[in-house]
């Protein structure tokens, strides 16, 4: 937790969760979720399946709801005003494990839909803006196909320069590989990459240790529910305090 | 494990691209598989065979070699021993037009061929989707004009006389526009958060589905005008076409709600996170995902929503099929009422048969695209 917490006073972190707890029903699935992220720095979240993990990250922009603790996003508090959820989701982009394109639209409307209908952007404006983000992903020859005709690899790419067109303060990655044929991993690991390098705040969900270790400032182990463990990559992959966070790197680390 | 020898083997290929085996073409190869695979197969043609060898020579002698085609008076029918078709010239004006008044029956004529030709222009031409809406839009308007008439010169033809053709294809038509959207908004409110919207929806679609047509028919016609006040009336048309609208709005819904249970909730969070609110999710993202998922099954319920227009001709209003009755309850052309009727049924399975080649173009053309 160290190392966030000095950015975090030197400058105020933009997305705090304090003692976040959240319940399906009797199952308490978020136990005391606090966390800081500083502006421009990157956090990689990872534990087993069940631990928590999507479901922290999708608090941040309100997919879930919390009952209990308090979610502060730039500024903005995060709760039931559905303005103020609004307001958060302009600021925060979302990668998705299943992609979650729109099928019936082309890639170059996946990407202007947002901000041509929700925020009045001019069409050739957007356009403009589309084509720019889609040469970053390194897919402007797609622009017009639909989702359905792009390999799995392409379509994750597709989803970060959509999530990019609102242009965010802060992108959140939910497993966005875990869905992709090993031999398409990397083209969307080197995009996302290239995000950090380029600064852009990242929270990130995933299983991909290397990334991690590359990107990451700050890593968070989570278990059940809760916070294990917080380390940058160095400490958190050589010096690891907890036993369950010795268990977890033994498994994915082969 | 001693060193026996591995069985299992795979050999690398060396096969070259080519095309697939062809089939054999020609006309007895293609008996063979179709219509004598197997004895059963054989025995199930040769029976088919038998019964079409038996009924179609004597139906054809019916309907095309002995029949009588135009007549002026049943006389050369009775001498004749096939169908009388000729009841249909001579009483086309009554089945077509119904009570619409004689010498105005022209412009019941044009409203056929304004809908009948912008429906078959937007099934053909394929105009964009804000064209079609304008078009029908601007062409009810003047189908309107023409049935009421009462500007521009023309005649005032209040609508307890409108029949035949023309009253049909209004109330389908009327049906269909009416109901689609009054259905999708059912379909969101039963889907609503909020339980006093989605309490009415639900109640709305239930009572709606538990009462037969006939009775949400009698109920508009003839218990509305016991509830409004003294005074006011609502004419008989319009409550027909009310009642028609709302149970095919409710059936709408259901279909509509399929729909949107299958577009996937990843759809939904996307639309969330690129900064859509709730109107603009679902106009852009989530209807037009469920028009292309529910439209078989809604094509379905067009279809059975024009043959139950069927169902006004009980309320007293003379639709085609009414009109058809009465037109031979002339008791010169009574005996050939089936004949009648025949042309009416052909008349009716054209149309939905068109509706329903349609629907499958739309079909295949959206799946391509996926």
């Amino acid at each position: 937790m160290s190392a966030a917490m000095q950015n975090a006073s030197s400058s105020e972190p933009i997305v705090v969760l304090d003692k976040v707890n959240k319940w399906y029903g009797d199952f308490h699935v978020l136990r005391d979720v606090s966390l800081a992220v500083g502006r421009g720095e990157k956090i990689v979240i990872c534990g087993p399946s069940g631990s928590g993990k999507s479901t922290s990250i999708r608090c941040i922009n309100r997919l879930e709801e919390h009952q209990e603790g308090r979610i502060v996003v730039d500024g903005t508090e995060v709760d039931a005003d559905m303005r103020r959820i609004e307001a958060v989701r302009r600021k925060v982009g979302m990668v998705f494990q299943s992609f979650n394109l729109f099928p019936h639209l082309t890639v170059l409307d996946n990407l202007t839909v947002g901000p041509v209908r929700a925020q009045g952007v001019r069409v050739d404006e957007a356009r403009a803006r589309a084509l720019e983000l889609l040469k970053r992903v390194r897919i402007p020859e797609q622009a017009l196909k639909y989702p359905g005709q792009l390999s799995g690899g392409q379509q994750q790419r597709v989803a970060i320069a959509r999530a990019l067109m609102l242009q965010p303060q802060v992108m959140l990655f939910d497993e966005p590989t875990s869905a992709l044929d090993p031999e398409m991993i990397h083209e969307v690991l080197d995009v996302m990459t290239e995000l950090a390098q380029a600064g852009m705040t990242m929270i990130c969900v995933t299983h991909e240790m290397s990334f991690a270790r590359k990107v990451a400032d700050l890593i968070v182990f989570m278990d059940a529910g809760e916070i294990v463990e917080a380390a940058p990559p160095e400490e958190f992959f050589g010096a690891p305090k907890s036993e369950r966070t010795r268990l977890f790197l033994s498994q994915v680390l082969h | 494990m001693g060193q026996s020898a591995l069985v299992s083997r795979a050999v690398v290929a060396q096969g070259r691209r080519r095309p697939p085996p062809q089939g054999k073409g020609g006309l007895l190869p293609w008996l063979r598989r179709n219509l004598f695979r197997s004895p059963l197969n054989a025995l199930a043609t040769l029976l088919s065979l038998w019964v079409l060898f038996v009924t179609l020579p004597r139906l054809l002698g019916w309907a095309v070699a002995d029949a009588v085609w135009f007549s002026p008076d049943a006389e050369a029918c009775k001498q004749a021993a096939g169908a009388c078709w000729a009841v249909v010239p001579e009483k086309y004006r009554v089945m077509l037009f119904g009570t619409f008044p004689y010498d105005e029956q022209w412009r019941g004529m044009l409203v056929i061929a304004i809908i009948l030709g912008l429906a078959l222009y937007c099934a053909l031409a394929r105009p964009s989707a804000r064209t079609v809406a304008a078009s029908w839009m601007a062409a009810m308007a003047l189908v309107f004009v023409l049935m009421l008439g009462g500007v521009a010169g023309l005649e005032p033809v209040s609508t307890h006389q409108w029949g035949g053709l023309p009253l049909t294809l209004i109330m389908f038509v009327g049906t269909v526009v009416g109901g689609v959207p009054l259905g999708v908004v059912l379909a969101l409110g039963r889907r609503s958060s909020m339980p006093a919207i989605r309490a009415v929806c639900v109640g709305f679609i239930e009572v709606v589905r538990g009462l037969p047509l006939v009775t949400v028919l009698f109920m508009a016609s003839l218990m509305l005008p016991l509830f409004m006040p003294e005074g006011m009336s609502i004419d008989k048309f319009l409550r027909a076409q009310l009642a028609m609208t709302l149970f095919f709005a409710a059936y709408a819904a259901e279909v509509v709600r399929g729909g949107l249970q299958a577009v996937g909730k990843g759809q939904y969070e996307a639309a969330d996170t690129v900064g859509l609110n709730y109107r603009q999710k679902m106009i852009y993202i989530v209807l037009p995902q469920v028009g292309r998922i529910v439209l078989p099954a809604m094509m379905n319920e067009i279809i059975r929503a024009f043959k139950n227009t069927t169902f006004i001709g009980i309320i007293g209003m003379f639709d085609v099929l009414r009109a058809t009755s009465t037109a031979i309850q002339d008791p010169v052309w009574v005996r050939y009422s089936i004949e009648a009727y025949l042309f009416i049924a052909l008349l009716y399975l054209a149309m939905c048969y068109g509706m329903s080649r349609y629907s499958a173009r739309l079909e295949n053309e959206l799946t391509v695209r996926r």
